[in-house]
């Protein structure tokens, strides 16, 4: 399947597939665009199938996550989304200047800023490859390249995905570096762990999406360092660290190669499943999800928007993983909460198991401690 | 987490209600903590937006910052938060002790004991949530380096008077909840975390709503169900019911009922600074006044049940009876209280944005040793805790079958009595192997020296029984006697010692330059902090 990622230009979708998945959709909704950060989410529970097939269909889970009555608290301050804004604009100011002073190029004048307007992603994306192909011909003779909000294109377990990284600069060389512009401070030359973490991942799938484009351009490298952006200290000015993402990128890689092909979850469908919020009933909206598997865990809070009608699922079910996937781990073969506690009480399980034998010494100790401490009292 | 604390996950899930991870307090709690919920403007760096604070959960004080993007307002605001926060530490810093530490005579480098101070109880603040701890040194790291009008008369934006010296204060605080085991900065997450399992994640349980909704449930509701409604529920504005502890505001509340009002504010400030003649400028004045209270009202809503939480919090872990070594660890916290509070007494310049190489070494080595003390000091504090260890194979409960009166063969022979000792527990004993049990508080040493056949074990005791040929009466365990052993030692050995900060070697970058002085943030007009 890693030939999916791998290789050559984008392949066309196969129609079937592109008309299957709109069914499911809604023919009447547009797709909900697959942006990086969705994409690393993914790439960090490659085993859900909900999400793949959900994602992959342009299904905008906010609103479905509504109609069937557990919301997602997701949701953007207005207050941080000014902020964003208007630090970007000023890190992009005077043609790029700021931005190659935060790569180490002092006083250029002459930043190409190509223009990168189209029609649609697929046209926008075709405009960004061929822009990327110019600057890498200019690029050989000294000149750098500012490309702002180009628009990528990556396969995503068989359905097309379009990204538009804040910034993708070309320098002498035909070197195409991704630039990350985040409004989260850098105090005293460091960020939030979390936060640089998760802009890196982010990172790690634009390049993955450039480095298919640079194999079709002549010239062209994609570097595997990122430049990220931000507020230095508690000032506006912009300050720049160039993050290594090359373990990003492999995990991401890789996760993504293993997503289940978007085809094969959907061939997997009963008849007449759909996911379309407008039509559907909320009873209706229920059973589709149900009949594609979900893998929940504690980090999709933070994550998805379906997240929590999967932990509701996940609970009823008395799944462990939604206690965290690490007490999965120390378990062995019991999945369940009840299952655990039967074995733990001596009432079903093979004491010859050393989970269930385990289990059995920490709920003796457990009571015999309590026990203990309730007669001293 | 270890296989004990995830049963306790389970049995609570199975109830619906909390379990408990710990039969005794495991932090201390002061009488009279000083709570403070801070909330923050979203997007922007140590932009504060309100707080909560204060030592009477009836009383709290309340401020706000009406609009968080007016320097002048948020000075205004720290110098409050500075009027409310330095009392209360200062309260602590006159009422000490004498106490002795080892220090190195500089002349003759030989170890004398110096007469010092020791403040007799130390300040406690208590935040919402680990986002709590880490606002709170970012609050330090804003102003520390700010300079007032007196300090620097040529400073562009003076800071009010005080300011500095609370942004020293909290990054110490900061600084001080980064070591394990410390109370002098407590998020109420932490604590009951601590002491109680929940039937969510550990993810989950940092959303203190959530968290007390599972060890508080209201009666006839499960945990689960009351944790789901402190995460989710809102009212028909679409505004949580349970706001999150802060920092971090609601995006809802912020663009539904924050944003206007301070839109409101804006308009009602321009409106007075164009007002022509003095009627018009009381009136406006009027209505300045009006859209500020409008916006103390709104942050009053959002923080109110954090606060309320955070006290509930308190009370709870309060129930619980301390454990024995919890003063012990609160007495290095007065320590470290009393030595920032000779640093700033002495006129120290504020704590640098970096560490040098030793300071740094240092607190590394600090906090390690506070990990491996924590856990043994817990451990013997607490049976829960050991059962954890006992499991793992760390420590075993053993009975005494008998004892063998035996001596060493040297010249002055000394009492090294052999016990027999039987366990059900597995601990990973070998050659050679020591094992110490709590003798009085301290520790007494034996040695592993081999299994009988019957699968007991045989200790040879080492040490504690005093200097005589018998060994003290009550130092040597008796047939029948119940005990703890831990193949963990109970006290910390000290490592060695790192050199002073200006021997460091030029591996380390060499000594620190005393010359330079941490220059203030750069300031220009559009800053915002």
């Amino acid at each position: 399947m890693s030939e999916s990622l791998g290789s050559g230009p984008v392949p066309r979708p196969q129609t079937t597939l592109r008309h299957r998945l709109a069914e499911l959709r809604g023919p009447a909704s547009a797709p909900h665009p697959l942006d990086a950060r969705a994409l690393a989410a993914l790439a960090a529970n490659p085993g859900c199938r909900r999400r793949a097939l959900l994602d992959g269909a342009g299904v905008d889970k906010a609103a479905l996550a509504s109609a069937l009555g557990a919301p997602s608290g997701f949701g953007q301050s207005q207050f941080a989304f000014m902020r964003g804004h208007a630090f970007e604009a000023k890190v992009k100011a005077d043609g790029g200047a700021e931005l190659l002073r935060l790569l180490g190029v002092d006083d250029r004048e002459d930043v190409r800023v190509p223009d990168l307007t189209a029609a649609g992603p697929q046209g926008r994306a075709a405009r960004t490859a061929l822009a990327l192909r110019e600057a890498t011909e200019a690029g050989a003779e000294g000149a750098w390249t500012l490309l702002d909000h180009p628009m990528l294109a990556l396969e995503v377990a068989g359905s097309p995905a379009y990204l538009e990284p804040d910034a993708v600069v070309v320098g002498p060389g035909g070197r195409w570096t991704v630039v990350e512009i985040k409004s989260f401070p850098m105090i005293d030359g460091s960020a939030d762990a979390a936060k640089v973490g998760a802009a890196a991942r982010q990172a790690a799938v634009y390049v993955l999406a450039l480095e298919r484009t640079a194999r079709v351009t002549e010239g062209a490298s994609v570097a595997h360092s990122v430049l990220l952006v931000c507020p230095k200290d508690f000032t506006n000015q912009p300050t720049g660290s160039v993050v290594d993402v090359r373990k990003q990128l492999s995990v991401t890689r890789r996760q993504l190669a293993r997503l289940t092909r978007v085809e094969d979850i959907a061939a997997a469908l009963p008849e007449g499943v759909s996911f379309d919020v407008a039509a559907c009933s909320a009873e209706e909206l229920t059973a589709a999800v149900e009949a594609v598997p979900h893998a929940y865990a504690p980090e999709c809070l933070a994550a998805c928007e379906l997240a929590f009608h999967c932990r509701d699922r996940a609970r009823a079910a008395g799944a462990v993983e939604a206690l965290g996937r690490s007490v999965r781990g120390e378990l062995g073969g019991l999945t369940t909460v009840g299952a655990v506690l039967a074995a733990a009480r001596g009432e079903a399980g093979d004491p010859d198991d050393p989970a269930v034998a385990a289990l059995r010494r920490a709920a003796a100790l457990r009571a015999e401690s309590l026990e203990e401490a309730a007669a001293c009292r | 987490m270890s296989l004990i604390s995830t049963l306790a996950r389970l049995e609570a899930v199975e109830s619906g209600r909390a379990r408990p991870l710990a039969t005794v307090r495991h932090r201390h709690v002061a009488e009279r903590p000083l709570v403070l919920v801070p909330l923050t403007t979203a997007g922007e760096a140590g932009a504060p937006l309100g707080a909560l604070v204060g030592t009477d959960p009836e009383e709290p004080t309340l401020l706000v910052v009406p609009q968080p993007r007016d320097r002048d307002l948020r000075f205004a605001f720290l110098a409050d938060l500075a009027e409310a926060v330095l009392p209360y530490v200062d309260g602590f810093a006159d009422d000490v002790e004498a106490a002795e530490r080892g220090e190195t005579d500089p002349e003759t480098g030989k170890k004398v004991k110096v007469e010092v101070e020791l403040c007799a109880d130390a300040p406690q603040l208590i935040v919402p949530s680990r986002a709590g701890v880490e606002y709170v040194r970012l609050l330090g790291r804003s102003t520390r380096f700010r300079r007032t009008a007196e300090q620097d008369p040529e400073t562009p934006f003076p800071a009010p008077p005080r300011v500095p010296l609370l942004g020293r204060w909290l990054t110490h605080y900061g600084e001080r909840a980064r070591v394990p085991g410390s109370s002098l900065l407590l998020a109420a997450t932490d604590l009951l975390n601590r002491h109680w399992a929940t039937g969510q994640s550990s993810l989950e349980d940092q959303h203190l709503g959530a968290l007390l909704a599972w060890i508080d449930a209201p009666e006839g509701s499960s945990g689960a169900e009351a944790a789901l409604r402190a995460e989710l529920a809102r009212d028909r504005d679409g505004q949580l019911l349970c706001p999150p502890a802060g920092p971090a505001t609601d995006p809802a509340f912020d663009n539904r009922l924050l944003a206007p009002a301070v839109e409101r504010y804006d308009r009602a400030r321009q409106a007075l600074a164009a007002a022509e003649d003095g009627q018009a400028a009381d009136e406006r004045l009027g209505d300045l006044h009006r859209a500020e209270r409008e916006i103390r009202r709104l942050i009053l809503a959002q923080l109110r049940p954090t606060w309320h939480a955070v006290w509930r919090a308190i009370e709870l872990v309060r129930e619980l009876p301390p454990g024995a070594r919890v003063a012990d660890r609160w007495t290095r916290d007065r320590w470290s209280f009393t030595g920032h509070r000779d640093r700033v007494r002495a006129g120290e310049p504020p704590q640098p944005r970096r560490d040098d190489a030793v300071t740094a070494a240092n607190k590394l080595a600090a906090r390690e040793s506070a990990q491996t003390q924590l856990e043994a000091q817990e451990a013997l504090d607490d049976p829960l805790v050991m059962a954890g260890r006992r499991l793992t194979g760390e420590a075993f409960v053993a009975e005494v079958v008998e004892v063998t009166m035996a001596w060493s063969e040297s010249k002055r022979p000394a009492p090294r009595p052999l016990l027999t000792v039987r366990t059900d527990d597995r601990p990973h004993l070998g050659e050679g192997v020591k094992a110490y049990r709590s003798l009085e508080g301290k520790p007494q040493t034996a040695r592993f020296v081999r299994y009988e056949e019957d699968g007991s074990l045989v200790l040879r005791v080492l040490d504690r029984m005093g200097r005589g040929k018998e060994p003290a009466e009550g130092s040597v365990p008796e047939k029948g006697d119940r005990l703890v052993w831990t193949l963990f030692e109970h006290d910390q050995r000290v490592g060695p010692k790192l050199p002073d900060p200006e021997e460091t070697p030029w591996t380390h970058g060499g000594p620190p330059r005393v010359d330079a002085v941490e220059a203030p943030d750069a300031v220009t007009p559009e800053d915002l902090l």
